[in-house]
């Protein structure tokens, strides 16, 4: 208590950096309900590559047997020789399945199994931090990953090896191994969840089986993610394997997906992490729409509900995207949700967050889309001119007007006459407005004039009314 | 979109022609939308002229909000039903939350042929319209007609209840709960029970997850071979593939039991309860816990051993740290449900377990549960256990490496003592209590500080005093303000049960101290526990002790700390009387009234008028008011302002 400096006292709101900054980097042992038996301390067995070819497989299944030992990884003094032993005994294993050939016999399937499962499918432990934010916090670390590094390493090489056969492992590794790593992707330690990416992109590889559940279960999570927790460390991992596996979908799509695309993978833009992972999840819906250019109308469609009101920094990811869907969008699709789409645009390049209006004009450098809106130029032209040639008067940002100069030269070149027929009429309209506008203001002098004279103060109300009515009139 | 397909507007010429009696033209966009007439939505416009008779009061008022002068009083209410389908959400949605006015304008009859099937309609809407509706609807019952056509609400609610947004889904469950009651018997079957089947076995699983919100208000008023076929669809719920529905099974589970009859409990809910409680996932097993208090309930006590307990002693061991959370944070609804047998049993050492769980979460939530778990122990060896089995655990949970776990305890432990009686109490709790007078974080401190009474009522407070000094004066000085001002509230109570001399001996000058606190917060409830302690110590004790200080604080060359004198006035002068107040305080405050800052003159003027009535009317005129006369022509307007209240106040013009 006494070590607060004076600068503190007298502040009382030190910044949240400087808060942050005496905070160390924590690791965290993972939630295992441990039974109080302390561990056994373990023995070093001889190497495998010392030992003939007839003991080597029992030597093998030996070594798997000792790494299913587990250690407080919190507690840096105790069994520091077991410890050391089981690590040295992983790498040796490592080793063992990456480089020789005929080792993967079918007993030793369980008990590899075996050893995986009880290190690494674990119950992930409370945050540390309720409050965490993967943007701006460092996460926790895994405090036993110099293990279960190791023991991914070795599940990776055992599925990688030559000699590795899917029809005598799905035996083991089901759904339910399958739904356990699933539920690993929320581990805070970005080295897991990279692992595990991995992983689970070589078991959708290697069991056909087990695909269409693994779908499923994704879904699961990202429908709980969205409507239920609005927590989950590994969108960013699982979505960039199903970006992979979108791009392997068979044409034409099946209902699933097409569901799949409509009713999570657009959702999951109203999530509040969006910037997480934003980048992986635009790949998955133009993976979709490079299938299926028919799904465009719909996707563009949902976004547009799903537009940000409030969030300028997920406003241009919202532009991104759609600049990225452009990209690969049908002239016919385009047809189809041009005024819907650039209504939206229009409001963006008078947003006042000048980032947003940013993005939104650089769409006029992209070659494509300028060719699109050419084709169109008389049903966009007439949607956007107001919008452009008003912050061309009133943005704040000089950049921004800059850019609309170059905008509005660019569409007064496609088409020349359409262009200098909004110019006047835009005028003609801002003249009419100016006009009410002074109508009013002398309307109001009159009443507040006779008002006045009025005795009564309730009759204010009635004027009020009266101008409120003229004002509708006008307009 | 959809809205505007379903529209459609046989009536347009109808409504632009008054739109242009009242001069509000929309034309334009309103052309916009007139493709695509449907039928229903055509017969909607063509009458609007013949509408019920209610029509008279809702119009008149609504076009006397528009100004308009009843010529065509149906007008306003065209304009909230165009706006149903405004291309602005804000629009739309003013229009729903008026949606009562409308139906109720349009008479029972066409809000069931009409609104009713064009509503069903938007559920394509943003999801803030679909919230407002949903929860309109559930207030609809007399606006189609009365119980008998209550049914109608249930297409549009039905369509709600399938959507994505959980929060609108939800609104729209409850409705639906609200208007089956509303529902005859037989309307329930004929109508309501079909459509909880329909939703029940709906392909996506937003429509399955509502459906187990309504089993449980149609169950008790159907028929057997009905009721059966409800058992079964929640039987196939619970089972669902999809964890979100078996989630929404898991936490319906307890109210489902409860509208069961007994027989069925046994049969079906049990078998129910302990397959979700070891379901693959722990957030299903979690809510199985809690559906395990209302099963518990249910069941009389010879039937629990077998049926429940296994799976209970199952969840306190669970793997997951969620579902001992749960366990925990359930503790006291479980002892009560399971009774006194069971609870000595198993629950005791199931609680010390979750008192030295591994995870800080569920240590603190057992932790909070300690003073009602021992309060509800069977009250013949109650002491015995706590002592043998609670006690040490809680020991060593005074010094956790967690701190919220020690502020759990702290909240918590002093209400022990009651239970335990005054020498237990001096024996075993104190030693914990000054442990944690001693705790590094002020959370501790402060839990247990606010909790004092209960051992002032058992052993007294003076076998603490020692101990609790350093621990205040530490608070009082701690680096956060939250901090200090929580103490500052815990001050008066102190200050009555340590007596005045220990006050003015120790804890005086914090009192003081915190009047020149930079916080501006804590040197107003400085001001606030100084007139609390006035009157605990009376006038006496506060001419002597306290009025000489703060009237000091007068000449602070800080006109922060000059204030402060001010406010200390205005909140001491009532509880000091009328001698102190115009004796002492009264010429300090003249004399400020030549302070050369504007906000210390016009808190002047503002305490005189605080302290004007307790004055004598001689002081008032001879010596109030020529001051504030003063200061109402002083050059600063708010220090003039405060100035001609003050005279106005105290009729001293």
């Amino acid at each position: 208590m006494s070590a607060i400096s004076a600068s503190e006292k007298v502040d009382g709101f030190t910044r949240k950096s400087m808060r942050k900054a005496q905070k160390q980097r924590k690791s965290q042992g993972s939630s295992q309900y441990r039974t109080h038996t302390a561990p056994v301390e373990l023995s070093p067995l001889p190497q495998l590559k010392d030992a003939p070819s007839t003991e080597q497989q029992e030597l093998f299944t030996q070594k798997l047997q000792q790494c299913c030992m587990l250690f407080d990884f919190l507690d840096s003094v105790t069994d520091l020789k077991s410890k050391e032993i089981k690590r040295a005994t992983l790498n040796e294993l490592v080793d063992y399945v990456s480089t020789n050939r005929g080792v993967l016999v079918e007993p030793a399937y369980p008990e590899i199994t075996n050893m995986i499962c009880t290190n690494i499918f674990r119950v992930l432990p409370p945050s540390d931090n309720p409050d965490f934010d993967p943007e701006e916090d460092e996460p926790t670390l895994e405090a036993a990953w110099p293990h279960i590094q190791l023991v991914y390493e070795f599940l990776l090489r055992f599925l990688e090896n030559p000699d590795f056969q899917p029809s005598i492992a799905k035996r083991y590794i089901d759904q339910k191994f399958v739904l356990q790593l699933l539920e690993l992707f929320d581990s805070e330690d970005p080295r897991e969840r990279d692992f595990l990416k991995t992983i689970l992109h070589r078991i959708y590889g290697k069991f056909l089986g087990l695909r269409a559940f693994i779908r499923k279960q994704i879904n699961n999570i990202f429908l709980r993610f969205i409507y239920e927790t609005e927590h989950f460390n590994g969108v960013a991992e699982l979505l960039e394997i199903l970006g992979s596996i979108i791009n392997g979908f068979a044409l034409p799509l099946k209902a699933e997906h097409k569901q799949f695309l409509m009713k999570v993978l657009i959702p999951l833009h109203t999530a509040k992490g969006l910037a997480l992972f934003h980048a992986q999840l635009a790949y998955c819906v133009v993976q979709f729409l490079e299938k299926d250019p028919t799904l465009t109308e719909p996707v563009i469609r949902g976004l547009l509900k799903f537009w940000p009101k409030t969030c300028s920094q997920k406003e241009v990811m919202f532009l991104g995207e759609i600049e990225e869907i452009l990209d690969v969008i049908e002239p016919t699709q385009f047809k189809k949700i041009q005024e819907p789409l650039f209504k939206q645009i229009s409001k963006c390049v008078t947003n006042p967050h000048f980032q947003v209006a940013e993005r939104a004009l650089y769409f006029w450098n992209n070659e494509y889309i300028l060719s699109l809106i050419e084709e169109n130029i008389d049903k966009i032209l007439p949607i956007m001119f107001g919008s452009l040639y008003r912050i061309s008067k009133e943005h704040w940002n000089p950049t921004i007007v800059a850019l609309v100069y170059n905008v509005l030269k660019t569409l007064m070149e496609m088409n020349c006459t359409l262009f200098d027929e909004l110019t006047s009429s835009y005028k003609a309209d801002r003249q009419r407005k100016r006009k009410k506008t002074s109508i009013i203001s002398s309307m109001a002098d009159n009443i507040s004039a006779c008002n006045n004279e009025c005795e009564f103060r309730g009759s204010r109300h009635l004027v009020l009314i009266i101008i409120i009515i003229w004002t509708f009139m006008l307009f | 979109m959809t809205l505007k397909k379903i529209t459609g507007f046989a009536k347009q010429e109808q409504i632009r022609n008054s739109s242009e009696i009242h001069g509000f033209a929309k034309g334009r966009r309103r052309s916009k939308l007139r493709e695509g007439e449907g039928p229903a939505a055509a017969a909607f416009w063509q009458k609007p002229r013949s509408v019920a008779p209610q029509r008279h009061s809702v119009t008149a008022t609504v076009s006397k909000m528009a100004g308009a002068d009843g010529d065509d009083s149906l007008y306003p209410i065209a304009v909230l039903i165009d706006e149903l389908r405004n291309e602005d959400v804000q629009l739309r949605l003013n229009s729903i939350k008026k949606l009562s006015t409308i139906a109720l304008a349009l008479g029972v009859e066409r809000t069931r042929t009409e609104l009713l099937p064009f509503l069903t309609d938007t559920i394509y809407d943003e999801d803030e319209v679909l919230l407002a509706l949903a929860e309109q609807l559930g207030n609809f019952t007399m606006l189609v007609g009365g119980p008998e056509y209550v049914h109608c609400l249930l297409p549009p609610l039905e369509s709600l209840a399938t959507v994505e947004e959980t929060v609108v889904r939800d609104k729209a469950v409850e409705s639906l709960r609200k208007i089956s009651q509303e529902h005859s018997p037989v309307d329930l079957e004929v109508h309501f029970e079909p459509l909880v089947k329909r939703l029940a076995s709906g392909d996506w699983f937003t429509s399955r997850t509502s459906a187990c919100g309504l089993f449980s208000v149609c169950y008790p008023r159907v028929s057997s071979t009905v009721k059966a076929e409800i058992r079964q669809h929640f039987r196939t719920l619970c089972s669902d593939d999809t964890p979100m529905v078996r989630r929404a099974a898991a936490s319906k589970l307890g109210e489902f039991a409860k509208v069961l009859e007994l027989e069925y409990v046994k049969s079906d809910i049990i078998s129910l309860f302990t397959a979700l409680a070891s379901d693959e996932q722990d957030s299903v097993r979690l809510l199985a816990v809690e559906a395990c208090v209302s099963i518990a309930t249910l069941l009389p006590q010879e039937d629990l051993e077998t049926l429940v307990m296994p799976t209970l002693r199952q969840a306190a061991e669970d793997k997951s740290w969620r579902v001992r959370y749960m366990v925990a944070d359930k503790f006291s609804e479980l002892q009560k449900a399971v009774g006194p047998e069971i609870t000595k049993n198993d629950l005791v050492p199931a609680f010390q377990n979750l008192l030295k769980d591994c995870e800080a979460e569920v240590r603190a939530a057992a932790a909070n549960k300690v003073k009602e778990f021992c309060e509800n122990l069977p009250e013949d060896n109650r002491e015995q256990i706590i002592m043998t089995h609670i006690l040490p655990c809680v020991k060593e949970l005074v010094s956790d490496t967690n701190q919220h776990v020690k502020s759990a305890l702290a909240s918590v432990i002093m209400g022990l003592s009651t239970i335990l009686g005054k020498d237990n109490t001096i024996e075993h709790l104190l030693p914990l209590f000054l442990a944690q007078l001693k705790d590094e974080c002020p959370e501790v401190r402060l839990n247990i500080i606010s909790n004092l009474d209960c051992v002032n009522e058992v052993i007294g407070i003076r076998q603490l005093s020692q101990s609790l000094l350093p621990a205040i004066v530490e608070l009082a000085e701690d680096a956060k303000w939250r901090v200090r001002l929580a103490i500052i509230e815990y001050m008066p109570l102190l200050a009555g049960q340590l007596g005045v001399e220990f006050f003015d001996e120790k804890l005086n000058t914090l009192c003081m101290a915190w009047l020149i606190d930079h916080v501006y917060a804590i040197r107003e409830a400085a001001t606030c526990n100084l007139m609390k302690l006035v009157e605990k110590f009376g006038a006496e004790w506060a001419q002597n002790t306290i009025v000489p200080k703060v009237l000091g604080m007068a000449n602070d060359p800080n006109y922060l700390h000059r204030m402060t004198t001010l406010f200390c006035i205005n909140a001491l002068s009532k509880a000091c009387g009328q001698e102190i107040t115009t004796k002492q305080m009264l010429p300090v405050v003249l004399k400020m009234s030549n302070d050369q800052v504007a906000n210390v003159r016009f808190n002047v003027a503002k305490s005189l008028q605080k302290i004007g009535p307790i004055l004598d009317s001689n002081a008032l005129q001879t010596e109030v008011k020529p001051v504030l006369e003063k200061l109402a022509s002083d050059t600063d307007m708010d220090v003039k302002y405060f100035a001609q209240e003050a005279i106005s106040v105290l009729a001293l013009a």
